[in-house]
């Protein structure tokens, strides 16, 4: 086979379709909620009841109605827009110009933003300036990833909500401290978070790497990872389990008000590190659990997940 | 658990009978404020132009569309983190006399001990649940300050607004600490303490 044989080049249109599906994946991910997290509200509503506590199913209940109500009036789920990040798959056989698919999601956004409209969030750090378009300097955030055997483009896109996000920590604890000292600071990052990140939440944890890798990790676990889904590594996905009954023992539960339903899940996603570091970092999001997808194909063609 | 619906303004009387858990709706006006809202009236010392006593106050920063007739469009209306504007709570009770604070994410012991002296509530909004709260806000009667858009001081008419919890009474309790104290223990016997 013949290096041209093996690569395909995608419509002329492409970059076009592309800022249309990144404008929709914005809007999309902001009114539906996605199925996996509707079962994990609904498990937490069984759970609640079971248990008698009247406030957390009450709250439960609330969530619930929210969701049905943004579905039947096409509005959102809730009123922060988050910032936008994508997740960018890129199928090693298309021949795609990256810099004008970044430009393409960019440009998605900014539609969004203008013809929804959606409120902006996004503002320079230190003059608090407001862009207006919801992008800006490094925004949106596009992690983009190489499949091998691939002609497609898979892009899942969140909004990050602030609420769950300022619940960020990282630490580098000492290999000394073991598993155990990962455990014990996850619990009290749960802890000092308490009803702020909007619970009941999902969980993401980084283990190893760098700290900015961990970092990265904790976020894709959070955000990008299913409820329902556990961790290849035996050991990772018991560990996942165990701080999943802890963090739901504490009590904290739905919105901070009491209950077992604190966490939907805890996802834990790893990378080896370094003999004398131990990096543990903690990303949350919120029960709103925002996130949409879509699989392009080298024709433009959607299927939307 | 006992259920209510409060239409403003609210006595002290009104407020005192709620306990914690208490299940509140309410009707009629809620007001609209957030950080740089109280920040002109704390840190600026500026008056608010309407009479806030016997209210409930809402820690918002809507999402709106003006109209040509100057009038403004709901267009997603959610609740903020009340933790960040904590520091407002015993004036606004104290020297407006608002009666109801409804927010998310709770107050500090600060707050719950300014809530007993003065006679407050803070009631529990679920966080994030804006598509409810949107329509239940039946119009957005009234706005002042709007060069601090969005965060400038809105009059709201709702209908069942909530269900809200009541999650700091006027006696001193705290849902929040509540849970606290007992999440800490339970870490504590996880041996992490």
């Amino acid at each position: 086979m013949t290096p041209s044989d093996s690569h395909s080049t995608p419509d002329i249109h492409i970059y076009e379709t592309l800022e249309l599906v990144a404008r929709d994946l914005y809007i999309k991910a902001l009114q539906e909620i996605p199925p996996d997290v509707r079962a994990g509200l609904s498990h937490g509503l069984e759970t609640e009841k079971c248990d008698g506590n009247q406030t957390a199913g009450r709250i439960l209940l609330v969530i619930l109605d929210n969701i049905r109500v943004a579905d039947e009036q096409k509005t959102l789920v809730c009123q922060d827009t988050g910032l936008p990040i994508f997740k960018v798959l890129v199928g090693e056989r298309l021949n795609i110009d990256i810099a004008r698919l970044k430009e393409s999601l960019r440009r998605g956004c900014v539609r969004a933003t203008a013809e929804r409209p959606l409120r902006s969030n996004t503002v320079h750090p230190l003059t608090r300036k407001h862009t207006g378009t919801n992008t800006g300097h490094g925004i949106p955030v596009i992690k983009l990833d190489v499949v091998p055997d691939s002609d497609l483009i898979e892009i899942q896109m969140a909004p990050k909500g602030s609420g769950s996000e300022n619940m960020s920590f990282l630490k580098m604890l000492n290999p000394s401290e073991g598993v155990k000292g990962i455990k014990k600071f996850v619990l009290q990052c749960i802890f000092e978070s308490g009803a702020r990140p909007c619970p009941p939440m999902i969980v993401g944890i980084g283990l190893g790497g760098t700290s900015d890798v961990a970092m990265s990790l904790a976020k894709e676990a959070s955000t990008f990872r299913h409820i329902g889904s556990r961790s290849s590594d035996p050991d990772v996905a018991k560990l996942e389990e165990e701080l999943l009954g802890k963090i739901n023992e504490t009590g904290i539960g739905p919105q901070g008000l009491g209950g077992t339903t604190t966490a939907m899940a805890v996802n834990i996603e790893w990378a080896h590190t370094h003999i004398s570091q131990n990096p543990v970092a903690v990303n949350i999001q919120c029960w709103r659990g925002e996130r949409a997808e879509v699989v392009l194909d080298g024709n433009g063609k959607a299927t939307w997940k | 658990m006992a259920e209510h619906t409060l239409a403003p303004p609210l006595s002290e009387v009104d407020v005192r009978k709620l306990t914690l858990e208490d299940s509140v709706l309410i009707n009629g006006t809620v007001f609209g404020i957030r950080d740089a809202t109280q920040i002109r009236i704390f840190d600026e010392g500026i008056q608010p132009p309407v009479d806030l006593s016997g209210s409930v106050c809402l820690h918002t920063a809507p999402g709106v569309r003006k109209l040509p007739n100057g009038k403004y469009e709901k267009l997603s209306v959610g609740t903020t983190t009340s933790t960040r504007m904590d520091r407002f709570v015993p004036g606004l009770l104290e020297r407006y006399r608002v009666r109801a604070l409804v927010g998310k994410g709770g107050l500090s012991q600060t707050s719950v001990d300014a809530m007993q002296k003065f006679g407050g509530v803070y009631l529990a909004i679920v966080g994030g649940a804006a598509a409810l709260e949107t329509m239940q806000i039946e119009e957005i009667e009234d706005v002042w300050w709007e060069d601090l858009m969005p965060e400038c001081l809105w009059k709201f008419r709702v209908k069942n607004f909530g269900p809200l919890v009541v999650a700091i009474d006027s006696l001193g309790h705290s849902l929040y600490r509540n849970v606290q104290e007992l999440a800490a223990e339970r870490i504590r016997q996880f041996g992490f303490g």
